[in-house]
Formats: structure tokens, sequence, C-alpha cells
């Protein structure tokens, strides 16, 4: 039951996140900080479909995530979730198309070990 | 380093900043006003009137828009390390506002984390892919 949750909290968070990245990206960057500009922004976000989408994701992941920890410790819970870094950094590579560098790698690892290091 | 890459890096490291602090004293308001125990389920509903718990919600908030904006220009594999700069920042916040003990292996883990996010903040620019047609 345990790794059930784990997929189902790892797969949502790696969907939702890169839906998120997705749907931002095609929003195009944020230039004005003013309250009613990031109002219209907010908005307009509200209408694009890969942002929707992510919402729900990190919502089944959130119930999941819960879900988990009544069955599991935290130090156990977190450093698990830290798969996603090397799912998503793939993703970001050959979905989202971003030229994913040795150095990014390279921290990219670096931050996992280290999040296990912390966490377990 | 080009205008135009030094104005971006500054604007990334600013909302990066937002993005980290947000979350690590979001987590700890939380943290610190969540009682023991919540016997029954309204007691989900009036936790939330709590203050310290209302000003961490209105955190985690403040950084759910904070990443949305910063994904907006920079990549997920840019953002993904940098921000997870937060994962050290809570064992120092534990360390320094709740007296917890930090164990050998843990300072190891903050300073592969630190190094994780120094290669990448420093080594490569937020953005790799060309802005939107028409911007």
């Amino acid at each position: 039951m345990k790794w059930v949750y784990i997929a189902i909290v790892v797969a949502a968070t790696t969907v939702g996140e890169v839906m998120q990245a997705a749907g931002m990206r095609r929003n195009g960057e944020i230039h004005d900080f003013r309250p009613s500009a990031l109002g219209r922004a907010l908005a307009m976000l509200s209408r694009n479909i890969f942002v929707i989408g992510s919402v729900v994701a990190m919502a089944v992941s959130f119930f999941a995530y819960l879900g988990l920890l009544t069955i599991a410790e935290l130090s156990f819970a977190v450093p698990v979730t830290a798969i996603t870094y090397v799912l998503e950094t793939i993703l970001a590579k050959y979905i989202l198309k971003e030229h994913v560098n040795r150095l990014r790698w390279a921290g990219a690892s670096l931050v996992i070990c280290g999040v296990a290091l912390v966490s377990l | 380093m080009s205008h135009e890459a030094a104005r971006l890096r500054l604007k990334t490291w600013i909302c990066a900043a937002v993005v980290v602090l947000s979350n690590v004293f979001g987590n700890f308001f939380l943290k610190k006003g969540m009682p023991a125990d919540l016997p029954t389920p309204w007691s989900y509903v009036t936790v939330l009137f709590h203050p310290l718990v209302t000003l961490g919600v209105v955190l985690l908030i403040l950084w759910m828009m904070s990443r949305m904006a910063l994904l907006s220009w920079a990549d997920l594999s840019y953002v993904l390390p940098v921000t997870s700069i937060g994962y050290a920042l809570v064992a120092l916040v534990g360390w320094l506002f709740l007296a917890e003990r930090i164990p050998a292996k843990r300072w190891a883990g903050i300073v592969l984390i630190v190094a994780g996010v120094a290669l990448v903040s420093l080594g490569t620019a937020p953005r790799t892919h060309k802005p939107e047609a028409g911007r």
C-alpha cells in the first residue's frame, strides 16, 4: 500500500509541475508586478488548460501525500519525493525542450544526494 | 554579460528569494501554530483561523504565485535545483528558532544542496529557450 501511495505522489507531482511550467511558458514572461496587472494575469491563467491540469494533479498529489503520511514516517516520505527531481529534469529536457547542460545535471545530482542526507 | 541577460538574472534571483523565503517561513509558521492534535473534523477548519496558521497559509499562497511567476520565464530544470536551497534553510531555521539539533550527516546534506544550488544558479542562465514571439 505504501508504494502505491508513493507511486501516485511521484507521478502526480511530476505531471503537475511539468504542466505548470508548460502553462506558464505558454503564458509568457510576467513583466508587470502591480496588483491590477497580476489580477489580470491570474484571470488569464485560470483559462489556461495546462495550469488547470497542474492544479488538479497537485491536488491529487497533496491528498495522496496525506495518505502516505498516515502510514509512513515524515523522514521517509520527504526523501522519497526527491525522486521527482530526477523525473522532472528528464521531462524538462525531452518535453519542455530545455537545454539541460552538464552543470545542471551535476547540480541536480548534488541536490538529490543532499536532500536524501538531510531527510534520512 | 549583455544588459538583457543581467536584467533577467537579477529579476530571477529576487523572485527565487521570494519563492524560497515564503516557503520556508510559511511552513515554519504552520508548524508553530499547529496544535498537538486535531480531534474532530471541524477542528481542521477552525485551526485555519489561528493567527500563526493563517500567516503560514498566506505565505504558502504567496509561494505558489511567486513560483508560477518565476516559471513564466525561467526553465524548470533551473527552478528545481535553485529553489531547493529551501531544504537547507528549513534545517537552519529549525536549528536557530526551534532549538533542534543538527547531526553531522544533515550538515553534510546541507553542504551538498548549497553546492548544487551554487553550481546551477551561478553557472547557467535561467532561460535557455527563446521568449515567445511578439514580446
